[in-house]
């Protein structure tokens, strides 16, 4: 293969200009374009997150400055516990996402596995479900949260448990059809050898399916945990106390309240509450993207 | 054991299929393959259900919540028995998901169905008695010369099901001693010990000692109990936590006439059915009280014009935005998909990697990195690109909407790029290729080979991308905030407003709630993604693979 591509590479080279542009010169060219379009955004914020003090008006000269004292500033503001919103945010988009992962995971087993009444009924209600997000009964689910919350305060309104559980409601709706997918592609063959192997269904399930399918978990979880970052909606109508929130909740508020003063510490927290999606998109890239093309939406 | 060997067709389990000696075989396997570890999960998991069950209905027969107490029994019940059972295998896989799904998401819609019919929302968030309880606490004065009483704040104990709440204990002027909390009104104490005209303890209760009566405070002052079932008997309030006085409200609520009377204008309040008492006058006492208002959340969203001009604007810009946003993505991914996927070039890869990150980056974060640079007067785009012109992108009502579309189209390019690459290179290069020996130039080929080849592969990544547009709250909400506001409009929205967008503002932004109107709202939401989504699977034959 390598050897192939050296002698294609060698090819091209001696491609003439014109030909080379022709051919893929343009190309490019509309890559530079496009580069610029999708980072530019990205520059912007991470520059003005280096500008200590800084306003929306200070952070056009992109790189005048270079300091962290942004990030510092960050977490040394009471009415803005950010430290709080970063562990909330992960401790729910964990939990959401493990709780989703295991859920789901059951769930397509089932309808990958098994043959039983209403199974078919159960998949296109499942694919029907996919097009009806939690958030369009955001008024019936602060209403249900509230009534629980009178009788059982721990997991109802501005409680963190409460959020989780109503994040885990969609989890069969978004990510058991996707699974359920990939789980049609292990043989069922494999299955079969390991119940003559005497091997109980759970047994097959934890200890053969699951190894097999961690490319389409690791998405789901993935997926799960970056949606569940972004979620706003839910979360704002739920969560009550700054120290309870979310990130998304928090810097929005941020960022209301001040809009364009502490550009720099938006900045600052827009850039840091940003790593760990963004490694985590391109550590996973290649699984993501088959997992895109079967079909998911973030 | 035929049915074993297959590698495709129904799975072994299928009992009816098995003789009895297969049966018992696949028993010996089951019983065989579970460990002991297996089997301790399963009882501790069980019983920490059912422990959870039993203490969930008990609190909530407590609180005279019958019928979810009821609910909670069955579905506890329901849930042992199906996994203490041998068989159902494809219940025990389905339930746990099932649960979380029937509460927070079938039944959260029902729900919103039933709240789209009442008129719940700010002043009418209660029952009829709450509402009168509350408007007789609005407006209370002492009671002139009425006795004073030696009071004792109490709460219950134990240590599982107490509340925080507080009670009152006092003493009546025949010795007799009585209990009360919010909404509780005074009723004879049991076991209560009485010393010097003040109740020192009571079965079931602490006295609050001296310190954490001065820690409680505010709870302490704010607490009022009713004297007797009868509101308009007064309630009882202390300052200190020592002594308490007799109020009374300058309302009279009449219950054989259903009226409420205010004492110094003479002002007749009735319940005209509007789930408020209403004067003669027309003017509502507040708080009113939650009622079935039937179809009134919808006639009122279609009849009145301040709120059917709006509606109609934001439904028709909700599906422009949502139609737009999907073909302007789809033609830039398309359109780089196509760039890319050519052999000769060099460096495709990192070009995918810095295109990814706009995907990767949290969507409200772009959203409000974008609204920061579109700033009318410090922004980015003005002040550097457009070198100190004031463009007003995000307040202007046409600009806002154009530049809503750029946005997303950053942010949702690279998911259709990702996609139509994968699409792309899962057609056959030869195709193209015969099309070209038959002298097809490079272009039609591609128009009447691989786009339909292409279409069908992502059309239903098309429409759930449309589906996720229509509800693309995060992008328009934290943008431009759905504005700039409609002035005219007699509800919140401004002309860059989704319709869930609308829902939220109508629910849960600024002082007035309307909890009604906004499920009403949802409701229509509902209609209109359902109608679309059958409509769409059915034509791309989505269903029809489901097996």
């Amino acid at each position: 293969m390598s050897q192939r591509s050296a002698t294609y590479d060698a090819k091209l080279l001696r491609r003439p200009f014109r030909r080379w542009w022709r051919e893929t010169g343009w190309r490019h060219l509309v890559g530079v374009g496009v580069v610029v379009f999708s980072v530019f955004p990205l520059i912007y914020v991470f520059s003005a997150s280096l500008n200590p003090g800084g306003t929306l008006i200070t952070a056009n000269n992109l790189f005048s400055n270079f300091s962290f004292d942004s990030y510092v500033e960050l977490f040394n503001r009471p009415q803005q516990p950010y430290a709080a919103w970063f562990l909330n945010t992960l401790f729910i988009g964990l939990t959401a996402a493990a709780g989703s992962v295991l859920l789901g995971a059951l769930a397509a087993y089932a309808f990958s596995r098994m043959r039983f009444t209403g199974r078919r009924f159960g998949l296109i209600t499942l694919v029907l479900v996919q097009m009806f997000p939690q958030l369009l009964a955001m008024v019936a689910i602060f209403l249900l949260m509230l009534g629980i919350g009178e009788v059982f305060p721990a997991i109802g309104l501005n409680s963190q448990i409460g959020l989780i559980m109503v994040y885990l409601g969609g989890a069969l709706g978004v990510n058991t059809y996707l699974m359920y997918g990939f789980f049609n592609t292990v043989p069922t063959s494999i299955d079969e050898a390991a119940r003559i192997d005497g091997a109980g269904h759970a047994r097959i399930f934890f200890t053969i399916i699951l190894p097999l399918v961690s490319p389409i978990l690791a998405v789901v979880a993935l997926l799960s945990l970056v949606g569940t970052l972004s979620e706003f909606v839910i979360a704002s109508v739920l969560l009550r106390d700054p120290e309870r929130q979310t990130l998304a909740v928090g810097l929005y508020q941020f960022i209301s309240q001040e809009t364009s003063q502490n550009w720099s510490i938006f900045a600052a927290g827009a850039v840091l509450a940003a790593i760990i999606p963004v490694a985590l998109f391109l550590v996973l890239q290649r699984y993501i993207v088959s997992g895109l093309v079967a079909g998911s939406v973030k | 054991m035929p049915e074993h060997t297959t590698t495709s067709g129904p799975p072994p389990r299928e009992a009816s299929k098995l003789t009895r000696r297969q049966r018992q075989a696949a028993k010996i396997i089951d019983a065989t393959s579970i460990g002991w570890k297996l089997i301790l999960f399963k009882i501790v998991v069980l019983g920490l259900l059912c422990a959870t069950a039993v203490y969930a209905a008990l609190v909530l027969f407590m609180n005279e919540r019958w019928f979810v107490g009821s609910l909670v029994v069955v579905g506890g019940a329901a849930l042992t028995w199906i996994y203490l059972q041998r068989g159902a295998l494809p219940a025990k896989y389905l339930a746990p998901g099932l649960v979380f799904l029937l509460i927070f998401q079938i039944f959260v819609v029902l729900y919103s169905g039933y709240v789209a019919f009442t008129n719940y929302g700010t002043g009418h968030n209660s029952t009829k008695d709450h509402a009168i309880h509350a408007i007789m606490l609005q407006t209370q004065d002492r009671v002139p010369d009425s006795p004073t009483y030696q009071v004792s704040v109490l709460e219950e104990s134990g240590e599982l099901l107490a509340s925080e709440e507080l009670y009152f204990a006092v003493v009546t002027a025949d010795g007799e001693a009585l209990i009360g909390a919010d909404e509780e009104p005074l009723e004879p104490a049991e076991g209560a010990v009485v010393e010097d005209g003040r109740v020192t303890s009571v079965d079931g209760y602490n006295v609050l000692p001296f310190a954490e009566l001065l820690n409680r405070q505010q709870e302490v002052t704010d607490l009022v109990v009713p004297i007797s079932e009868d509101p308009n008997d007064g309630y009882l309030r202390t300052q200190d936590g020592q002594r308490a006085y007799q109020y009374t409200s300058r309302y009279v609520y009449d219950e054989a006439a259903d009226t409420m009377t205010n004492t110094e204008t003479g002002e007749v309040y009735r319940d005209t059915g509007e789930g408020a008492f209403v004067s003669e006058a027309g003017e509502q006492l507040m708080p009113g009280w939650q009622i079935n208002v039937g179809f009134d959340n919808f006639i009122r969203a279609v009849t009145e014009d301040s709120i059917r001009g709006p509606l109609i604007y934001v439904t028709l810009w909700t599906f422009a935005f949502a139609f737009l946003s999907v073909a302007t993505t789809f033609i830039l991914g398309l359109f780089l998909a196509m760039v890319f996927n050519d052999q000769r070039m060099k460096s495709r890869k990192y070009y995918r990697l810095v295109m990814i990150l706009p995907y990767a980056f949290p969507g409200f974060l772009s959203a409000l990195v974008w609204a920061g640079m579109m700033n009318q007067e410090f922004g980015f785009i003005n002040n550097v690109l457009f070198g100190g012109a004031s463009i007003p992108w995000l307040t202007d009502p046409w600009l806002a909407k154009l530049s809503i579309l750029i946005v997303n189209l950053w942010l949702g390019f690279p998911y259709m790029f990702l996609v139509c690459t994968g699409a792309l290179q899962a057609i056959p290069e030869e195709l193209s290729e015969a099309a070209q020996v038959d002298g097809a130039k490079a272009f039609q080929a591609f128009r009447s080979i691989k786009l339909p080849l292409l279409l069908t592969a992502i059309a239903p990544l098309l429409i759930s991308s449309f589906a996720f547009n229509f509800n693309n709250f995060n992008l328009v909400y934290m943008l431009t905030g759905g504005g700039p506001r409609d002035v005219s409009a007699g509800v919140n929205v401004g002309s860059t407003d989704i319709l869930i967008s609308m829902v939220y503002k109508v629910a849960f932004v600024g002082s007035q709630a309307d909890y009604g109107l906004a499920s009403a709202f949802s409701i229509l939401i509902f209609i209109i993604v359902g109608t679309i989504s059958v409509i769409a699977f059915r034509k791309t034959k989505s269903f029809e693979e489901l097996n």
